[in-house]
C-alpha cells in the first residue's frame, strides 16, 4: 500500500509539471490557434538557469524567479517570430515552433552542455505523508501547479486583459474595433505560456533528471495532457498531465518498464481518435 | 463632428470607394444608403480605422466607435464582458458597465449570459452597447436592422434616438430599408459603385421619383416589396 501512495504522489508530481506544460499549449493555441511545440524547451531553458545560477551562489527563490523569467522571455521571442507574419497558417507556425525547438536544444547545449543539470531543490528533505516517506520538493510541484491553475482560470474570467485575450481569438475583426490589439494579446500568450513551461521546468529539474534532450519529451507529454482538455480547457488539461504522471510512475514502480513518452504518445492517439470529431468541429469553427 | 474629402478605399485592384466626400455636423443623424457593394461598409471601416484609405482625408471632431455589420459578438465572452472590451482603449475605471444598463435596460436580465447563445436583436442591443461604452461623439451603425424582426428594429431605433438626442450623439447609419433610413435620418447620402451619386434632405430624396426608382425601388410601395 505505501508503495502504490509512493508511486501515486510521485506520479502526481510529474504529471503536474506535464499540465503547467500542457497549460501552456492551451494558452497559447487558446489565442493564437498556434500549437507551439517549445513548451518543452522553456522548461529545459528555465531548469538550466535556475540549476546553473544557484550552484554559482545565487539564493534559492531569486536562481528560480530568474529562470522563469528567462523561459518567459524567450516565449515572447518566440512569439515575436512566430506572430511575425500576420495570416501565418497554424501548422506553418507550428512547424516554426518545432524547428525553434529544435534550435532551443542546441542552445542549451552550447550554453551549458548536453549532461543533465546538477539538481538543486527549493526545499529539500523528506516529507511524511499518510506514511509514504517524499521529497517536499515533489509535494511543493502539487502545490505550485495547483495554485498555476487557480490564477489561469481567474486571468481569464476576471481580468481585463484575459478577456481581451479571449476576445482577440474568438472575434479579431471586433477585437481590432475596440483596439485590442490581434498581435499583442498573441504575444502575451506566448509569454504566458513560457512562464508556464519555466516553472514546471524550474520545479521539475531538481526530481528528473533534465538535460538539452529532454525537451520533446516533456512538451509531447504537455501535449497529451493538452489534447486531454481538447487544447482549450485548462482543467482536462491538469486532469491528463495528472492522469499520464501517475500512469508513467506506475508502471515504473511496479518495475514493468520506463515508458513515459511511449504512454504520453498512446493517450494523445487515443484521446485524438476518440475526440477527432470534437476537435475537428473546433477546426471548422474558426 | 465628420469630414471625409475625396476618400478612395481600394482592395487589391478593385476600388470600394472611389472619391467620395461628405460631412456631418455636430449632433446630426445622417443616413448612408445605397446598393449591395456600393462601398457603404468601406467607408465606415476607413473611418474606424479597420481599412486604410489609398487616398483622401478623414477628419473626426473626437471619438468614434462602430456597431459593426453582423452585430460581431465576442461569442465566449458574457455581455457584461463584452460590453467591458468596448471601453478597451479607456482606462480601466472607463469600464463600468452600468450606465449602458442604464441606457439599454433590456440588457440587465442578460448581463451574466454568454453573447454568443443571444438572439439577432439582443445581439444587435449589446453591440450598440460596447460601442456606446468606448464614449463616442460619432457612432457608426453599419445595418441597424439587417435580419432582424420589425418590433426589434423598432425598439433598436428608439434606442438611437434618444442616444442622438439626449446625449448628443452624432450618428452615421448604414441601412438597407431606405424608408426606415429615411425616417429616421433628416438627412442622406446616396452611394453607389463607390461614388456619392445624390445627397441631401431624406424628405427631399424620397421625393424623388427618378433616383427612387433607380436605387430603392419606388419607396411608397415599399412594403408590397417586402411580402413578394
Amino acid at each position: 500500500m505505501s508503495a502504490f501512495l509512493t508511486y501515486l504522489l510521485s506520479g502526481l508530481s510529474v504529471g503536474a509539471s506535464f499540465a503547467l506544460i500542457g497549460a501552456g499549449f492551451v494558452v497559447v493555441h487558446r489565442v493564437t490557434h498556434v500549437v507551439n511545440f517549445t513548451q518543452g524547451t522553456f522548461a529545459v531553458l528555465a531548469g538550466w538557469v535556475t540549476a546553473s545560477l544557484i550552484t554559482n551562489g545565487t539564493p534559492h527563490g531569486l536562481g528560480e524567479l530568474i529562470g522563469v523569467i528567462a523561459a518567459g522571455a524567450v516565449g515572447l521571442g518566440v512569439g515575436a517570430v512566430t506572430l511575425a507574419r500576420r495570416g501565418t497558417p497554424p501548422f506553418v507556425a507550428l512547424l516554426m515552433t518545432l524547428g525553434l525547438s529544435f534550435l532551443g536544444v542546441a542552445v542549451v547545449i552550447a550554453l551549458f552542455g548536453d549532461h543533465p543539470a546538477p539538481s538543486v531543490p527549493l526545499v529539500s528533505g523528506i516529507a511524511d505523508f499518510l506514511g509514504v516517506r517524499i521529497e517536499w520538493q515533489r509535494l511543493l510541484i502539487i502545490g505550485v501547479a495547483l495554485v498555476a491553475f487557480v490564477v489561469i482560470a481567474l486571468f481569464f474570467e476576471r481580468t481585463d486583459l484575459g478577456r481581451a485575450m479571449t476576445a482577440a481569438a474568438s472575434n479579431p475583426r471586433a477585437a481590432r474595433l475596440v483596439g485590442i490589439s490581434i498581435r499583442r494579446m498573441g504575444l502575451a500568450s506566448f509569454t504566458i505560456g513560457g512562464l508556464l513551461g519555466g516553472i514546471a521546468g524550474v520545479l521539475l529539474a531538481p526530481m528528473q533528471q533534465l538535460s538539452a534532450y529532454s525537451d520533446l519529451g516533456l512538451a509531447f507529454s504537455g501535449f497529451a495532457a493538452a489534447v486531454f482538455g481538447g487544447l482549450v480547457s485548462p482543467w482536462l488539461t491538469l486532469l491528463g498531465g495528472l492522469v499520464l504522471g501517475v500512469a508513467g510512475s506506475m508502471l515504473q514502480g511496479y518495475e514493468i518498464g520506463s515508458f513515459q513518452n511511449q504512454l504520453s504518445l498512446v493517450l494523445m492517439v487515443i484521446v485524438m481518435i476518440v475526440r477527432a470529431k470534437a476537435l475537428g468541429r473546433q477546426e471548422e469553427a474558426k | 463632428m465628420l469630414r471625409i474629402t475625396d476618400l478612395v478605399v481600394r482592395y487589391g485592384a478593385a476600388t470600394a470607394v472611389d472619391g467620395v466626400s461628405l460631412e456631418i455636423a455636430d449632433g446630426e443623424m445622417v443616413a448612408l444608403v445605397g446598393p449591395n457593394g456600393a462601398g457603404k461598409s468601406s467607408l465606415v471601416n476607413a473611418v474606424s480605422g479597420l481599412v486604410k484609405p489609398a487616398a483622401g482625408r478623414i477628419e473626426i471632431d473626437g471619438r468614434s466607435a462602430q456597431v459593426p455589420e453582423g452585430r460581431q459578438m465576442f461569442p465566449d465572452l458574457s455581455v457584461d464582458d463584452n460590453l467591458r472590451m468596448g471601453a478597451w482603449r479607456l482606462s480601466r475605471n472607463a469600464r463600468d458597465t452600468a450606465r449602458i444598463y442604464e441606457l439599454l435596460p433590456e440588457l440587465v436580465p442578460l448581463r451574466r449570459r454568454r453573447a454568443g447563445l443571444l438572439s439577432g436583436g439582443q445581439q444587435q442591443m449589446v453591440s450598440i452597447g460596447r460601442a456606446l461604452m468606448a464614449r463616442p461623439e460619432l457612432l457608426l451603425v453599419d445595418e441597424l436592422s439587417l435580419g432582424l424582426a420589425p418590433l426589434v428594429t423598432e425598439k433598436l431605433v428608439a434606442h438611437l434616438r434618444r442616444i442622438n438626442q439626449e446625449s448628443g450623439t452624432t450618428i452615421l447609419l448604414i441601412e438597407q430599408e431606405v424608408a426606415l433610413a429615411f425616417e429616421i435620418c433628416a438627412r442622406a447620402y446616396v452611394l453607389e459603385a463607390g461614388r456619392v451619386v445624390a445627397s441631401g434632405d431624406t424628405a427631399t430624396l424620397a421625393g424623388d421619383k427618378a433616383l427612387a426608382a433607380i436605387y430603392f425601388g419606388d419607396l411608397s410601395t415599399g412594403a408590397e416589396e417586402d411580402e413578394r
